[in-house]
């Protein structure tokens, strides 16, 4: 991974950065020690790391403004952080850049049942938010796998999704306003309880803006009633195409399941292998959840098992208690964690329409061949967000190259059917040098504008997003 | 002017920038009036029309921006299957003619009475195709439902009201029509009672789709309106479960003929309780349990309704008033959607932003429209 080289000068002004820093934050939210800004030196995506100059913990937003007001005078790059769980290297530090974090930054600031909304310190872990109106039968809908450990802050930065989205949409449906700290250190609000903003739709361009237009310290969110129950059920089938032509089928019924997730054999194996949930040895399997009234739950598997059963399904198993549904989502829940079992694997992230998904997977299974490396997939079948698993030996010289090449060809092979490059990780390091395969170099320039105008000087989250080739001259100047 | 296609809009456009010619464009010319008069030269988008790719499996239509709505919704019906977000129609509003189309749709984000439930036009929009200030043609997004690569210009090219590129392409994601609908009816609320029966409503389980108040002087009295949407066993159920959940604010009454619903929430949709008449029509967006002050700052001489379950009050007042004045104090925002030149001119359309965002939007419209020649003066 190529990184641009460190700005000399910061480097030489390191302890003046710090102190400076120092008069801004309290002592204990500075950290320049060098065994201590190793734990901001990577995110989840540990293969890429280097220690930032120092990191900062700022309380208020006040702090925050402060701390980039000062960066930017100083001409100092700057890594917001959430909880550090991006999958794409979305907070990988430069030497010559500070990691701003706001985990200490979580409280909630008001609850408000009457408006639906709930307003939070962005440090605030996702599953903590549904955590603070579960209690009321509320909750925040999108989920992604991370919940229990990810950050708002981050979640608006890539904006997450997650098994629900099909229903619920992903953090961008569901975010209403922000404040905001630009890189100059103003203080701005975008939204706010009201459902749609005044204006440029600008909260919709910094959701999923992966940290480089400004910094989020609070964030309105709209929150849900919980449906009155839900209820899966599974199914098995003799080749991916049936199970594709069955998710169409079921949709285009006006059936609208909150979650579709599709998993193939080598997938099911190393899951029951793992979790030993009961299930089938099938070539493709569907876990369909809908929600609602029992008589409505009742009204809507009906009509899907009758969907089903016009495919010949080998395994139909309907859920008929809380039971029955821990099992059928036991062995989906522990996917990732099996298939780590098994093997080193690489999980990637593109979508594709979803009528080419058997055309995808099938190209999949014949490049598995010819990069000689093993394949499962695992997928959000109802928006066609694939997470192909491909398992390596970290171990063996060249594995990783090989996975990483083959990575990227598929990500290409969903890009040429219509699909993305990212359907919820985001872009950060991992995909940078594959946008070009998405968009045009005037697509990217047309992005690289936005970043021109909220951040002139391009110090935020620097060498992300875009090929370092596109973003030279700006960063140069 | 009137290209047939997008390379041809591509040539007009970057010819006025060579030249320095304003460019006023155009779908179906239904809501012109959006926003502040614009002078240039006329820019049709009728001939970048069609339906590009539709696929009912996926839940995913791409189409020309020309493309009337008409045709795209005959398109969707067919398959059983809609557009989320439940356009507006303008014409009543502004007694208009012509066939309003897709790209005119999401240049002004445009939204009806479901966005409680499916969010607004923007939520649906996966996917644009563009031609900027300088004639390049550019895109964002594409045509799945989840996509992180980039920014997501999409959204911002949603409701700029053509200042920042012009439409060829749109893509959305959809849902599948319900099988059926039914309205539950409370009569003679007040508006705060009203606004805490929609609130009691949409944070129900029951999958509200629509929550709207008619105070009186719209109609016969006082009505409040809540829309369930489904398959019709459901239907039933929720009706009665929700019936007897807002029982302590009235009696509740369910319609159910398809025809009435349908017409009831269209003629919400489209503003119709103040469409008539003269005086200035505003668009207010407010925290619905605002809405009730809001609507009391305004005065008595204001006709208005409530829709977004009290977030969002039309109201027709007399001609000048100045609505922002009135609601200072009250966090959100009052666009001018009706009114002479001469008063828009004088009180601005939208609202006026804090400078960092002004700042920022004058900075995105001088680099997406760098000789200021699309739709200029549109957005104020």
């Amino acid at each position: 991974m190529q990184m641009p080289d460190p700005d000399q000068s910061v480097l030489a002004r390191k302890e003046a950065i710090v102190a400076g820093l120092g008069r801004i934050l309290p002592a204990d939210a500075v950290i320049s020690d060098p065994a201590e800004t190793r734990a901001y030196e990577c995110d989840a995506l540990t293969a890429y790391r280097c220690p930032p100059l120092a990191a900062v913990l700022p309380s208020t937003t006040e702090e925050v403004a402060a701390v980039l007001r000062f960066c930017h005078e100083q001409g100092v790059k700057v890594v917001p952080r959430g909880s550090g769980t991006s999958l794409a290297g979305g907070a990988l530090p430069t030497a010559d850049s500070i990691i701003l974090g706001v985990a200490r930054m979580n409280a909630v600031l008001e609850t408000d049942y009457a408006n639906r909304v709930i307003r939070v310190q962005t440090g605030r872990t996702n599953l903590s938010v549904t955590g603070a109106v579960e209690a009321d039968d509320f909750f925040y809908a999108p989920d992604p796998s991370s919940q229990l450990a990810c950050a708002i802050a981050g979640n608006i930065g890539m904006n997450s999704g997650g098994a629900h989205c099909l229903k619920y949409g992903v953090t961008t449906n569901n975010l209403l306003g922000v404040k905001l700290v630009t890189m100059q250190g103003e203080i701005v609000e975008l939204g706010g309880a009201h459902l749609d903003a005044a204006g440029y739709d600008l909260l919709g361009v910094l959701c999923g803006s992966e940290g480089q237009l400004g910094v989020v310290t609070e964030a309105t969110l709209r929150i849900l009633r919980k449906p009155e129950g839900a209820r899966p059920i599974m199914m098995g089938f003799d080749a991916n195409e049936v199970a594709g032509a069955c998710v169409s089928d079921i949709i285009k019924a006006g059936v609208l399941p909150v979650a579709i997730e599709f998993m193939d054999r080598p997938c099911i194996r190393a899951c029951e292998a793992f979790a030993k949930a009961g299930y089938p040895d099938v070539e493709a399997l569907l876990i369909v959840e809908v929600e609602g009234s029992e008589a409505e739950i009742e009204e809507q598997l009906a009509k899907i098992k009758e969907i089903a059963l016009r495919h010949n399904p080998t395994e139909l198993r309907e859920s008929r208690s809380a039971e029955q549904s821990a099992a059928i989502w036991k062995g989906r829940k522990s996917a990732f964690g099996a298939m780590g079992q098994i093997n080193d694997y690489m999980c990637l992230d593109g979508t594709i329409p979803v009528s080419q998904l058997p055309h995808v997977l099938r190209r999949i299974g014949e490049m598995s061949k010819e990069f000689g490396l093993d394949v499962a997939n695992v997928f959000h079948a109802g928006d066609g967000n694939m997470h192909p698993l491909i398992l390596f030996d970290a171990n063996k010289p060249g594995d990783l190259e090989r996975c990483e090449a083959f990575g990227a060809e598929i990500l290409k092979l969903c890009v040429e059917v219509g699909g993305c490059l990212t359907g919820e990780h985001g872009v950060g390091v991992e995909k940078r040098d594959l946008m070009l395969a998405q968009y045009t170099p005037e697509d990217i320039e047309a992005q690289l504008r936005v970043k021109d105008v909220f951040d002139p000087k391009w110090l935020l989250n620097p060498a992300k997003v875009f090929p370092l080739e596109t973003t030279e001259t700006r960063r140069a100047a | 002017m009137e290209p047939r296609d997008e390379a041809e809009l591509a040539g007009i456009v970057a010819d006025a920038a060579a030249a320095g010619r304003a460019l006023c464009i155009k779908g179906g010319g239904t809501r012109q009036e959006l926003g502040h008069p614009v002078e240039g030269a006329s820019l049709s988008l009728r001939g970048v029309s069609g339906i590009t790719l539709y696929e009912p499996g996926a839940l995913t239509l791409v189409a020309r921006a020309g493309t009337p709505l008409d045709e795209i919704e005959a398109a969707l019906a067919a398959e059983g299957q809609r557009l989320p977000f439940e356009p507006m129609d303008h014409r009543l509003l502004f007694g208009t003619d012509g066939a309003p189309t897709i790209g005119g749709v999401v240049a002004a984000n445009v939204s009806g009475p479901r966005r409680v439930q499916a969010g607004a036009c923007r939520d649906s929009l996966i996917g644009v195709r563009f031609v900027d200030g300088s004639g390049a043609v550019l895109k964002n997004g594409g045509r799945v439902m989840k996509n992180v690569t980039g920014y997501d210009l999409v959204k911002l090219m949603a409701g700029s009201h053509g200042t920042l590129g012009v439409l060829t392409e749109v893509s959305f994601k959809l849902l599948p029509a319900p099988e059926t609908a039914a309205t539950l009816r409370i009569a003679g609320l007040g508006d705060a009672e009203a606004v805490a029966a929609m609130s009691a409503a949409l944070g129900s389980p029951y999958d509200v789709t629509g929550a709207a108040h008619l105070p009186a002087g719209t109609g016969d009295g006082p009505l409040t309106l809540i829309r369930l949407e489904g398959f019709e066993k459901s239907i039933a159920y929720r009706s009665a479960a929700l019936r007897d959940q807002l029982g302590r604010f009235g009696p509740v009454e369910i319609e159910t003929d398809a025809t009435e619903v349908a017409a009831r929430w269209a003629g919400l949709r489209d503003a119709r309780a103040v469409s008539g008449g003269a005086g200035d029509i505003w668009r207010i967006s407010v925290k619905p349990g605002d809405g009730p002050a809001a609507r009391a700052a305004l005065g008595p001489e204001t006709v208005s309704h409530f829709d977004w379950g009290g977030g969002l009050i039309w109201a027709r007042v007399p001609e000048g008033q100045d609505v922002r004045a009135a609601l200072a104090g009250i966090p959100g925002h009052a666009t001018l959607v009706r009114a002479s030149a001469a008063t828009k001119a004088r009180l601005g359309v939208f609202q006026p932003e804090a400078p960092p965002l002004a700042r920022i939007a004058a900075g995105l419209r001088a680099r997406f429209d760098p000789r200021g020649i699309l739709n200029p003066g549109r957005m104020g």
